[in-house]
């Protein structure tokens, strides 16, 4: 296998047949949502929607880590940025996010030490660097980065270092599909499965959110024929009135999912009730770390002083997180808010729905 | 955010690895793969290799939609 073959999942022939296919089977509408935000994106890059028939409407998930932070997790960044004795690492889409007061952008520039990373590694590197100070890792992300935090979370304690931390403010997907199907005024034909979380999770990960619903499901990979596949797979069952739960990306998606990644996520962290931007709270969806790695979790160790969490006047990132709003329908999109100046995380990421319909629509 | 391509495998020594993503060379993490060797091709999130690419069934998957599209081109 060369890249050559990675670009065939890009091929204009076959995606091109596909579109054709979708045309010719979907009949009635149906409203789609992605889930992971490189859906989002790619569905933009690509051109997809351009593709489709009327009759498919693809809106926009919870799909972007940085977007589904709550307000006061964000607060608890800043907090954190703010004590001298802290130096924080972050991936660097967390950033530019606004807070209630602030932003890590504006701590930094106010003379905190925050450092954008690559990987969890980088932190404990960082760690090793400064003795004398704390590092403190910005754990946000679902059940793809989650294991990444774990292994950094192991490989702490075998090294004995006293000086690493992790705010966990880790989401899981199945829980928000369940509260999605649940939530007041969404109404959904079918959901396009995100493709790297179901490389942990696998497709049997998702066996019980599907049982309970029996709503098209469909893991999908991110190329142009991959989504393609993916949204004519979930036409087909919708139209033949037969819900499934399917795999569209199997050179990278098992049923069983990575077990070592699961395994390794479970030792250091336990399922607790979290609170997602736009969804509220839900049960049972975040992911807390465990008492036996107390020493090593922020959140236990920092006595944080956080202001009431605000959320950004007149935003409409929770509705557009749910499907419920589309950016044009939000009265900030373009003119208060856009990318050089965010007033929403749904702005400040890359993989945001705001980010992506600014810079890719008219 | 996740990168969609595939990177291949071109140092390896113990957990850790070398990898060639579209030309650019980075690190990565093996510590959640049960086997991954020089030449393999990975997912790589957020520097730890999370997937060894199921070559036979990428080469499957796609010769099935070209057929498919084949087939349809054939259709009147």
């Amino acid at each position: 296998m060369s890249l050559k073959h990675a670009q065939e999942y890009r091929d204009p022939v076959i995606a091109r047949r596909l579109a054709d296919r979708i045309a010719a089977a979907s009949r009635r509408p149906i409203r789609l949502m992605e889930v992971c935000g490189t859906h989002t994106m790619s569905i933009f890059r690509h051109g997809i929607r351009s593709l489709l028939p009327e009759t498919i409407t693809l809106l926009s998930g919870p799909g972007c880590p940085v977007c589904v932070t709550a307000q006061s997790d964000i607060d608890a960044f800043i907090a954190l940025a703010r004590k001298p004795e802290v130096i924080v690492a972050t991936f660097g889409d967390l950033m530019r996010v606004p807070g209630t007061e602030s932003s890590l952008q504006l701590e930094r520039a106010a003379g905190a030490d925050i450092r954008i990373v690559y990987s969890t590694f980088d932190a404990l590197t960082i760690a090793a660097e400064h003795p004398d100070k704390k590092i403190v890792f910005m754990g946000v992300g679902f059940e793809t980065t989650a294991p990444t935090i774990a292994a950094s979370l192991s490989a702490a304690r075998d090294m004995g270092r006293k000086n690493f931390f992790v705010f966990s403010a880790h989401k899981l997907v199945p829980p928000a599909l369940e509260a999605l199907m649940n939530f007041p005024g969404v109404a959904l034909d079918g959901f396009i499965l995100p493709g790297h979380v179901s490389v942990i999770l696998g497709e049997d990960g998702y066996r019980s959110f599907f049982e309970r619903f029996s709503v098209p499901c469909v893991i999908t990979g991110f190329e142009p024929v991959d989504i393609l596949q993916g949204i004519f797979r979930l036409a087909m069952q919708v139209e033949s009135g037969t819900p499934a739960l399917e795999n569209a990306y199997p050179r990278a998606v098992t049923a069983e999912g990575n077990q070592k990644a699961r395994q390794l996520m479970d030792a250091v962290f336990e399922p607790a009730d979290a609170v997602w931007r736009g969804l509220g709270t839900i049960a049972q969806s975040g992911l807390k770390i465990r008492a036996t790695y107390a020493d090593f979790d922020a959140a236990r160790h920092f006595d944080l002083a956080l202001p009431e969490p605000v959320e950004p006047k007149g935003c409409a990132c929770g509705d557009i997180l749910t499907g419920a709003k589309t950016p044009p329908e939000c009265a900030l999109f373009k003119t208060v808010c856009t990318p050089m100046d965010p007033v929403g995380p749904c702005m400040v990421s890359s993989e945001g729905t705001c980010a992506a319909y600014y810079r890719y629509t008219e | 955010m996740c990168l969609a391509i595939p990177s291949k495998i071109v140092q390896k020594s113990g957990n850790l690895a070398v990898i060639d993503v579209d030309g650019v060379r980075r690190d990565a993490n093996l510590m959640l793969l049960e086997d991954a060797e020089v030449g393999d091709w990975v997912i790589v999130h957020a520097g730890f290799a999370i997937h060894k690419i199921d070559e036979k069934s990428a080469l499957e998957t796609i010769s099935f939609l070209r057929e498919a599209a084949e087939f349809s081109e054939r259709q009147p």
